[in-house]
């Protein structure tokens, strides 16, 4: 009876949205009198930083700081439509989708400030700190306050756009059944090196390397703090969670918190995040879908690498104690 | 039932209530008081999210009763910003990105302030420790636990 340590690797590809009858988003753009933005959006932040991304994305789009744009998703009845937020969709489908609305946008205020300078719409462009200005010539410029009290009281106009993003159905070929339910795809790698103590079947996780390729990270320190947590996920759903221990019977099943045990602070492994950056070719900027694939590629290789030190392949989730030991009992037996 | 009075400060102000008997601090703080601070996570005392400090000692508000709260001196972390500047923990948290979804934080943040009060300067494994009554889902303890040790580092070089 032992310690025993292995080391086990594995690569997942991970797809950004689902496609069963068309994937659609829609938001809608459209800025206050005093040149603040509005996007509104039936996507739900769930925590994990949408309205900080899709201010980013509008605020990029129309050429204003961040801190100008107000992100509403408060009401999935009167707001514009979005299939939700799950399959890591929400950064790839709405960020589109506010790009094309906030293109929109942006082409109103310039030509309302084209007529408040009398100059070509299409010689104008934005500072980034709330002014247009003449290409070339920057002393001639206008803040966008009043190109949007303008619009407001002056003009008649309003500083709006509408954007639509849809994959469209991809229906399989009836030949080979072969189609394209994605579009984008993100990849990840993990080395997961464990002890099992072969007597007890207890598996410590020593360290967890990560290497996420995720497009282009739009906010690098939030793409991080995902990874991060989607890694130790991934350890507690390789290791410790279930609702049905002993499925399909409900035996034993966790009902609440006292029962259903999660990793703590105490249970973490050394963990790395690697980062690789390769543009998407159809996401907002390039991005991608990190959002829930970070929890995946730790659980085959917790599985391999338990295989590497014992010698036992365990394919039920979780790998707990109990599992190991039996298989290790089967595999004595010959 | 006869509804119970209950007198006690919440961060530094007087308050009085009324409360049916058995109602437990979670739920005065919360729908009568109205401090939403403390959060209900599982609501038997498992979790951490509804940690508040009564008299110096970190405290589950959910497995504690209201009427037992009678003059004490009972903090959460809707009070530890003053006049508008945030507290080094909360700085901290912010800084080193140790929240997420924010479910747990005020939970973490109250945990991390009776560990600072009590251990000005704490290794790694004390902050495991004070953390581990503490449930997180999102960010897998590892920014939190960092956020606690650069708010004590701040507070040392403050106090230097």
């Amino acid at each position: 009876m032992a310690i025993r340590r292995g080391r086990g690797v594995a690569a997942i590809n991970y797809p950004t949205g689902m496609n069963l009858g068309g994937d659609p988003t829609q938001a809608l753009v459209h800025s206050t009198p005093t040149g603040n933005f509005m996007v509104t959006l039936s996507s739900v932040d769930l925590g994990q930083g949408m309205k900080q991304i899709m201010a980013q994305i509008c605020a990029e789009t129309i050429g204003v700081p961040t801190d100008r744009v107000v992100i509403d998703t408060a009401d999935t009845d009167t707001g514009p439509h979005c299939m939700g937020t799950f399959a890591s969709r929400g950064t790839h489908r709405a960020g589109n989708a506010v790009i094309q609305a906030a293109k929109e946008a942006r082409q109103v205020m310039l030509e309302v400030a084209a007529e408040e300078l009398e100059v070509n719409a299409s010689d104008l462009e934005t500072d980034g700190q709330g002014n247009i200005q003449v290409k070339g010539a920057p002393q001639k410029s206008i803040s966008i306050f009043d190109v949007a009290l303008s619009a407001h009281f002056k003009r008649g106009r309003s500083i709006s756009g509408r954007g639509m993003f849809l994959i469209p159905r991809s229906y399989p070929e009836k030949e080979t059944g072969a189609m394209k339910p994605s579009t984008c795809y993100a990849h990840a790698c993990t080395v997961a090196e464990v002890e099992v103590d072969d007597e007890t079947g207890e598996v410590t996780v020593l360290t967890v390397k990560n290497v996420f390729e995720i497009g282009r990270a739009l906010n690098p320190k939030m793409v991080e703090q995902q990874l991060v947590g989607g890694s130790w996920m991934g350890i507690s759903h390789a290791l410790y969670e279930t609702t049905e221990p002993y499925y399909p019977s409900r035996d034993h099943g966790g009902t609440d918190f006292n029962q259903y045990l999660m990793p703590g602070p105490g249970d973490l492994a050394e963990t790395e995040i690697i980062v690789l950056e390769r543009p998407s070719a159809d996401g907002p900027f390039g991005a991608k879908g990190p959002g829930e694939m970070c929890a995946n590629p730790q659980i085959p290789a917790v599985a391999n690498a338990v295989f590497d030190a014992v010698g036992v392949r365990i394919d039920t989730l979780p790998i707990t104690p109990e599992r190991i030991l039996r298989a290790l009992k089967t595999q004595a037996a010959g | 039932m006869a509804k119970v009075p209950v007198q006690f400060t919440l961060n530094g102000s007087e308050k009085a209530e009324f409360v049916e008997s058995g109602t437990t601090l979670l739920h005065a703080l919360r729908d009568k008081i109205g401090d939403t601070s403390p959060k209900g996570g599982c609501h038997q005392g498992t979790c951490g999210a509804c940690s508040v400090i009564i008299d110096g000692e970190l405290r589950l508000s959910c497995l504690t009763l209201a009427e037992t709260c009678g003059g004490a001196d009972i903090r959460t972390t809707a009070g530890l910003a003053e006049g508008g500047v945030l507290h080094p923990l909360q700085r901290a948290f912010l800084d080193a990105f140790a929240t997420q979804c924010g479910f747990c934080t005020p939970g973490m943040i109250m945990a991390a302030k009776v560990l600072l009060d009590r251990t000005p300067n704490p290794s790694r494994e004390d902050v495991v420790e004070a953390l581990s009554g503490n449930i997180c889902r999102c960010t897998g303890y590892e920014p939190i636990i960092q956020a606690v040790l650069a708010a004590a580092r701040a507070n040392s070089q403050n106090a230097a």
